[in-house]
């Protein structure tokens, strides 16, 4: 992983130094640290960052190849693959998955995805290794928390990973967990003690997510540089604090629903059990409602997307910026549709419920809300797309990547305002309109964040290059596949093909979309297998992959690209520059690019968007230049 | 052998494509790239092929629809969706769709067509451009605009299809449980019996109440009977897990709750025998799913609904037996104590202490149930 630093290199960094800010810069290499302080048990936001990452990568190769596994079961319902029994024994005796197991790969890919994936792996990576990086920290605010959130993440994969081999196998009433199916053992046999090993793997992960972002909002409140006011924050780090917000104040409820779901199952209360005759057994449970669940559920659950998407959407912001060689456009709209969403995200679970039951006028409430949403999800990707127009555009993989991110968060974006209302939810669903609406919106386009997050600062991460070549193959494969995946699900979901079917043969119906199925298949089996590429680039790459040798190959005003080419602990020798002006000074005053610890030449005004519409009429920051 | 000969091949392929992907790395540095920058040309390529997947993605996206457009539940030119609420429901779904279809052609052009006409190029300079207030407020009025359009049409539809059920709408009950369906009709009475979830049993599967009359007449049909262009009210409970009645074919879908009653009416439009004529397939069917993921055979819950002419639907129901009929000799010995054995275990399990587990006073302990359970007696 990362080298030791190459003091050869690192010399060159300091030309801001302005005579501030002398805390702490040489309190961090008194005692050398051995390899397991260094690289295992570390402290270092940057290893802890590439920790998450690696984690959640190797979690995304089991959570990927549980969907193949269960693909081949819905392309071909009556073939036997002896490579299934290979991997799963006796859940696939004969090389034909059981429903059971069918269930319980279903349940584990959402959950693995979701949660170790796309939150550990893509909030965990980017907000760790970022958010110091980019506001002029040495560290987190507290850098033992942050060590503890990794292990804890650790702890909670390691239960989870268990409760893959133990007999009755692991969690399969959905990643979702809906009681009464997942409190009765006698309803599903997932239902036993692999669902006790996922609600215990759940809560540490939760504690995992509490330290983390505890750790990310008191940094970014408290630790920023001098001259970093909030508005200079690049989108970046505003999107990280507000994802960690938003799960700082969402995740506990999933606790406090897992630890009640824990006592039905273990202690006989009754919060969301009522009334249940199961197994020809009439059980005690009396006045639970199911639906409360999924109220506490979805109070997690809905923000949770949000979790998901907005640090892809700060990254893909920044690599965009970055590599069109213009500014963001909207740098202040983007941030209060961000805090919009924030808002929002708290307002529209109940769209998950329209067909439990609920109160139609209760509904109608939440069908308001949720397309309210669509109106910042709208304003970023309009300034997205005029951040391109007239641009100079390098079109390397990690700039593909964000533009593959908003094609897919437009494309899932729109299926949301179907899904948003209720009439058209009476349809949709529970069908395979859903799992295209938020495999697109959601999981593509988070992963393509990821991806383009990746590219983009693995220079910094390893002081090496991945290979361009391989990214670009990684790209088109995965765009083409992606969209041959999920884009013939949303016309399986209009013909009223459910979700959660092991075999669409026993109605006629649903069993129309054979041919389809195994063209899903085969395209999510390619994807799989270029995305395996991609992991293997990114190892390789870490090793041997082309050198970097200049500090800022990219030109961007940030202040991670002044680091040292290998940043030690402490990230900058010396003292921590100053930061004088915003973070998107592209292309002005004949210059490519201005970095942002640049002092304002005598005369300029900071270019916030404040004001109307042309550029640099704002007001100075009162005093700036007097100290620059 | 061919699993081996298959993963052989997978390896040799990623082999060649590294290979390719370094010796192209290593031809880019020797032809001078500059670290950090994208050549001209590679830009160029990357441009075009991103206009390329653009144009080809809009057209797969029409295309595909149009061969699939047989088996939609919209604008399908055999098939219309069997209910009053599925026309009202595919109405909102033609409105959503002109919309958010325009805006899907329209941002995905100029996403694509900026990326492919701004890459950089020599001689090409970016221009900053950092805001426009008056552009911005321009696209969030407009979305929310048309937001508002869509959330006021969808929801006085909505409030259409949850109003209450229309006067004189028949009434179906139906019970769901792993992996199957109980249906009950209320008979000539049109009032379904009692319900008590105490009294459930292996003989009693719904825990009905035969001392309460209203059950006498009760129907358990073993598919559920429609009659075309009457409203039918169903009345939705489960009594295991979740599970959710959906009749895709008539756009309806509720989910059954344990505990909690959960109902939904809709009206039928078109019999079965007229559909089977329409998509010429004498096989035809209305069938009724689990849409709510219940255990093991969640996918197997398969039930025949059949919509037909009154005059068949009467014919129909005059056919049937009440269920009492079927099992008033079950109940015989024991005539006034209604199924004494079968109700004890249960009795036992709630840990009642008030009424003693045998045969004492079943009317009372009926009648103190019913009041705790309220909530599960449909």
């Amino acid at each position: 992983m990362a080298e030791l630093h190459n003091p050869a290199i690192e010399v060159g960094h300091d030309t801001h130094a302005h005579g501030h800010d002398h805390h702490g810069h040489d309190d961090h290499d008194h005692h050398e640290l051995n390899f397991i302080e260094k690289y295992i048990f570390s402290q270092d936001h940057k290893i802890i960052g590439k920790q998450f990452l690696i984690l959640g990568m190797l979690w995304a190769i089991v959570g990927g190849l549980f969907s193949i596994f269960f693909r081949l079961q819905l392309a071909w319902p009556d073939e036997s693959f002896p490579i299934l029994e290979w991997f799963l024994g006796s859940w696939a005796e004969g090389g034909k998955l059981s429903a059971e197991f069918y269930y319980a790969l279903v349940t584990m890919h959402g959950t693995i995805l979701v949660f170790f994936v796309l939150t550990a792996g893509l909030s965990g990576t980017f907000s760790n290794y970022l958010i110091p990086l980019q506001i002029g920290a040495r560290d987190m605010a507290s850098p033992f928390m942050n060590m503890l959130s990794f292990w804890m993440f650790v702890l909670s994969s390691f239960v989870m990973l268990v409760s893959l081999f133990i007999q009755t196998g692991p969690a399969s009433g959905g990643w979702t967990a809906y009681p009464p199916l997942s409190a009765l053992p006698q309803a599903t046999p997932g239902s036993g003690l692999g669902m006790d090993l996922w609600l215990i793997s759940i809560a540490f992960f939760i504690v995992s997510v509490a330290l983390g972002g505890l750790n990310y909002v008191t940094t970014v409140i408290n630790m920023r540089t001098k001259g970093m006011d909030f508005f200079r924050m690049p989108l970046t780090v505003w999107a990280f604090m507000f994802t960690a917000i938003i799960g700082l104040l969402s995740f506990p409820v999933l606790f406090g629903a897992a630890v009640l779901l824990e006592f039905d199952r273990l202690l006989g209360t009754s919060f969301f059990l009522s009334d249940i005759y199961v197994a020809g057994e009439a059980l005690h449970h009396s006045g639970g409602s199911p639906i409360l669940f999924q109220h506490l559920f979805w109070f997690l659950g809905h923000p949770e997307v949000y979790i998901i998407i907005l640090p892809a959407m700060g990254i893909v912001s920044e690599v965009m910026s970055v590599h069109s060689r213009k500014p963001i456009f909207g740098y202040k709209a983007m941030i209060f549709s961000i805090l919009g969403i924030t808002i929002l995200s708290f307002i529209v679970w109940a769209h998950h419920m329209f067909m439990s039951g609920l109160n139609p006028f209760v509904a109608s409430i939440f069908v308001l809300f949720t397309l309210l949403i669509a109106v910042p999800s709208a304003i970023k990707v309009f300034n997205w797309i005029t951040t391109l127009w007239r641009g100079s555009i390098r079109l390397n993989p990690a700039m593909l990547f964000a533009i593959g991110f908003v094609s897919l968060f437009i494309s899932g974006g729109l299926t949301g305002i179907y899904l948003g209302n209720s009439t058209l939810d009476i349809q949709l669903h529970d069908t395979y309109y859903v799992v295209a609406h938020f495999h697109i919106v959601m999981g593509l386009a988070a992963f393509y964040g990821m991806f383009a997050g990746i590219y983009h600062w693995f220079p910094k991460m390893f002081g090496r290059y991945m290979n361009t070549t391989l990214g670009y193959i990684h790209f088109y494969v995965t765009l083409v596949g992606s969209y041959a995946i999920f884009w013939p699900m949303h016309y399986l979901g209009m013909s009223g093909v459910p979700r959660r079917y092991y075999d669409f043969t026993v109605f006629d119906q649903f069993n129309q979309y054979a041919d389809l199925n195994k063209f899903i298949t085969v395209a999510a089996i390619i994807v799989f297998a270029v995305n395996i590429l991609f992991v293997l680039n990114f190892f390789y790459s870490a090793v041997k992959g082309r050198k970097v040798t200049v500090l800022n190959p990219y030109g961007a005003t940030t202040l991670e690209w002044t680091t040292p080419i290998h940043p030690g602990h402490g990230n900058w020798v010396g003292e921590i520059p100053a930061v004088h002006r915003w973070p998107y000074d592209y292309s002005i005053n004949g210059r490519d690019f201005i970095p942002q610890t640049e002092p304002l030449s005598a005369g300029e005004v900071e270019d916030h968007d404040i004001g109307s519409d042309t550029p640099n009429i704002t007001d100075p920051i009162p005093g700036e230049e007097g100290k620059a | 052998m061919n699993t081996l000969i298959g993963i052989l091949a997978i390896v040799l392929i990623f082999v060649i494509v590294f290979q390719v992907a370094k010796a192209s790395e290593l031809m880019g540095m020797l032809k001078g790239d500059k670290e950090g920058e994208t050549s001209e040309s590679t830009n160029n390529a990357h441009g075009f092929l991103l206009m390329l997947m653009m144009i080809t993605g809009i057209i797969a996206v029409f295309v595909g629809w149009w061969l699939v457009e047989d088996k939609l539940l919209q604008g399908n030119r055999n098939f219309a969706p069997a209910s009053q609420h599925g026309d009202s429901i595919n109405s909102m779904f033609w409105i959503t769709s002109i919309i958010c279809g325009i805006a899907f052609v329209i941002t995905q052009f100029l996403l694509f067509w900026f990326s492919y006409k701004y890459r950089a190029r020599k001689g090409h300079k970016a221009q900053h451009f950092s805001h426009d207030n008056k552009l911005e407020v321009v696209w969030t009025v407009i979305p929310a605009i048309v937001l508002t359009i869509l959330v006021a049409r969808g929801i006085e539809t909505w409030y259409e299809i949850t109003a209450e059920a229309p006067e004189g709408s028949r009434v179906v009950e139906v019970t769901a449980q792993q992996f199957n369906w109980t249906v009950r009709y209320p008979g000539n009475d049109a009032v379904l019996g009692k319900r008590e979830f105490d009294l459930m049993s292996g003989e009693n599967s719904l825990g009905i109440n035969w001392t309460d009359e209203n059950s006498h007449d009760d129907l358990m049909p073993t598919e559920i009977v429609l009659e075309k262009g009457v409203p039918v009210l169903f009345k939705l409970g489960a009594k295991d897990v979740l599970h959710s009645f959906y009749l895709s074919q008539f756009m309806v879908k509720m989910d059954c709750v344990p505990g909690i009653p959960t109902q939904f009416w809709m009206t039928p439009t078109i019999t079965t025998d007229s559909m089977q004529l329409k998509l010429n397939n004498p096989e035809f069917q209305y069938e009724l799913a689990c849409a709510e993921l219940c255990g093991r055979a969640h996918w197997n819950m398969r039930f025949i609904v059949k919509v037909v002419e009154t005059e068949e639907y009467n014919a129909w129901l005059a056919e049937q037996q009440p269920f009492y009929e079927l099992v008033k000799a079950s109940l015989e010995p024991s005539n006034k104590t209604e199924e004494p054995s079968s109700d004890n275990p249960t009795q036992i399990e709630q840990g009642d202490s008030t009424s003693a587990p045998t045969l004492d006073e079943p009317e009372v302990s009926g009648g103190k149930e019913s009041e705790t359970n309220v909530i599960s007696s449909l």
